[in-house]
């Protein structure tokens, strides 16, 4: 299986007045087409900065970005984004809100068609009936559907996520997470997604890449063996043993990354 | 139901007002050289109705034409400082020190600088006084853009041309609404300021000063009324536009 995404050796520092700030130092991550990966490390490690150096909207000072074997030097129309705020324009409805990548990377495309590819998107989040509504009326987790929406309509190769879920309630996150395994079924996209959740991380991912404290090094890989792989992944997997042990391993990870002994150690 | 209270409000808080003032004049028993009353205003109208109607649009029209002016001016200048940081330093302080200027003292400068030009230095009084919020508001929205509103277009590869037309632009338009209403009014008090001090017999501000020269005390006070009236209609026209263009940001109440 090829890598969709390659990054080698990415090593980045924002100028500051203070000096260089070193972000990111030599990282590297792999993702084979089709796959999830998940990334999560302590705050403020860069991994914000990740999301736009795939995105290509910044470059790394050193080290080479590569999506589907083509090095990545500017931003690219395969790609679709998520951030934990939604980003809907107030002034267009939820439809146009899921049109507007189109507007962008297929001009010529007749309106019909654009309409009839967001409904059907839109219908698969489960925001059918909501498509003349403005983002205002809608709540925070309908809005996150929408741009999640958004973010795939236009059917990328690599959705970039940086903390979708972040912001909702926990119930609501639930939620949002089977609709990104339905979203998945429907859709073949390969996905990077920046969290802070743990759970998170190993019930969408298929690695979880867990990135050291400033500047952020690739630490620990965890290949994610989720009880009953194969069908769609249930929430209640979480609960098996074999989810604890990972979430184990992950939560002994960070703490690593934090800088502080695991917990067995002392 | 609404309609009835969205109309019937705000004529009952004028009548409300205008009684007031009615009832002070006559319990203070003031003469009309102190303070006219509004019975004393019907007569004012009826007798100088033409020079009314032609003042009116006299000041109307200078009014508009600055207005539009500071619009294409101040939105201009706002992209600038919008945008580029190095224009926002060189820019603000030339700008808050111009507009700490009294436009008064404008007025004999405009008027020596463009002899005779009466209709130029009226719409030009109107302008500079009124693009000030304008520059600021439109340039503070697109400052303020929130990076990711940005990167959902960029990360498409969209020119920064896209970027503007498809959301900072319609970002911004509440803001920029909002500056326009303070503007209506300092444009109007621009045309009068220059129509008042130095008058051409145009305008309702040189109506104001015919009266004041024949102590037609009523006749002031009708022309004050007049501006009023002018200054709440082109008010409600920018409101109306508001409506229009960014009536979305208006959020359903409940």
């Amino acid at each position: 299986m090829t890598n969709l995404i390659e990054i080698k050796g990415v090593t980045h520092a924002y100028k500051t007045p203070n000096g260089p700030l070193p972000v990111l130092d030599d990282l590297n991550i792999e993702v084979p087409e089709g796959e999830f990966a998940a990334v999560v490390g302590p705050s403020g490690c860069g991994k914000s900065t990740l999301t736009r150096l795939i995105a290509g909207l910044m470059k790394p000072d050193t080290g080479e970005v590569w999506l589907h074997g083509e090095q990545v030097k500017s931003p690219r129309k395969t790609v679709g984004m998520a951030f934990q705020n939604p980003v809907m324009l107030e002034w267009r409805t939820i439809l146009e809100n899921v049109i507007l990548p189109l507007e962008i990377v297929a001009p010529s495309m007749p309106r019909g068609d654009r309409t009839a590819r967001a409904l059907e998107l839109l219908q698969l989040v489960g925001l059918d009936g909501f498509e003349n509504k403005r983002p205002s009326e809608l709540s925070g987790g309908m809005r996150q559907r929408a741009s999640l929406c958004r973010a795939i309509v236009h059917k990328p190769d690599v959705l970039i996520m940086d903390e979708p879920f972040g912001a909702l309630d926990a119930f609501t996150r639930e939620d949002l997470w089977q609709t990104m395994h339905a979203l998945r079924a429907q859709e073949p996209f390969t996905a990077v997604l920046i969290t802070h959740d743990l759970r998170e991380s190993v019930y969408l991912g298929d690695q979880v890449i867990v990135l050291s404290g400033r500047p952020a090094r690739t630490q620990y890989v965890l290949d994610v063996r989720y009880p009953g792989d194969g069908g769609l992944r249930q929430l209640e997997g979480l609960y098996t043993p074999e989810c604890a042990d990972m979430l184990a391993v992950l939560r002994e990870q960070i703490q690593i990354a934090q800088g502080r002994q695991p917990a067995e150690a002392h | 139901m609404l309609n009835l209270q969205k109309i019937g409000v705000p004529v009952l808080a004028i009548a409300a007002f205008v009684a007031f003032w009615e009832f002070l004049v006559w319990v203070n028993g003031w003469p009309d050289y102190v303070m006219a009353s509004p019975s004393d205003l019907p007569q004012a109208y009826s007798r100088f109705w033409w020079l009314f109607l032609e003042g009116s649009w006299q000041t109307l029209w200078r009014t508009v034409a600055g207005l539009l002016l500071a619009v294409i001016f101040g939105t201009l200048l706002g992209m600038i400082m919008g945008f580029s940081r190095i224009a926002r330093d060189a820019l603000y302080p030339l700008l808050v020190g111009f507009n700490a200027i009294p436009k008064a003292t404008l007025v004999p400068v405009l008027a020596l600088l463009f002899i005779g030009q009466h209709n130029f230095n009226t719409v030009l009084m109107a302008f500079l006084i009124s693009f000030f919020p304008i520059a600021v508001s439109v340039g503070i929205g697109l400052s303020t853009l929130e990076p990711e509103y940005r990167d959902i277009l960029r990360s498409l590869g969209a020119s920064k041309v896209t970027i503007f037309r498809k959301i900072a632009l319609p970002k911004t338009l509440p803001e920029f609404f909002g500056a326009l209403k303070v503007s209506v009014t300092l444009a109007f008090i621009g045309t009068n300021l220059v129509e008042i001090i130095s008058p051409h017999g145009r305008g309702l501000g040189a109506l104001f000063l015919s009266g004041q020269t024949n102590s037609n005390y009523p006749l002031m006070f009708a022309v004050l009324i007049a501006l009023a009236v002018l200054g709440i209609v082109l008010y409600y026209a920018v409101v109306a536009l508001e409506k229009i263009f960014a009536g979305w940001a208006e959020r359903p109440q409940g």
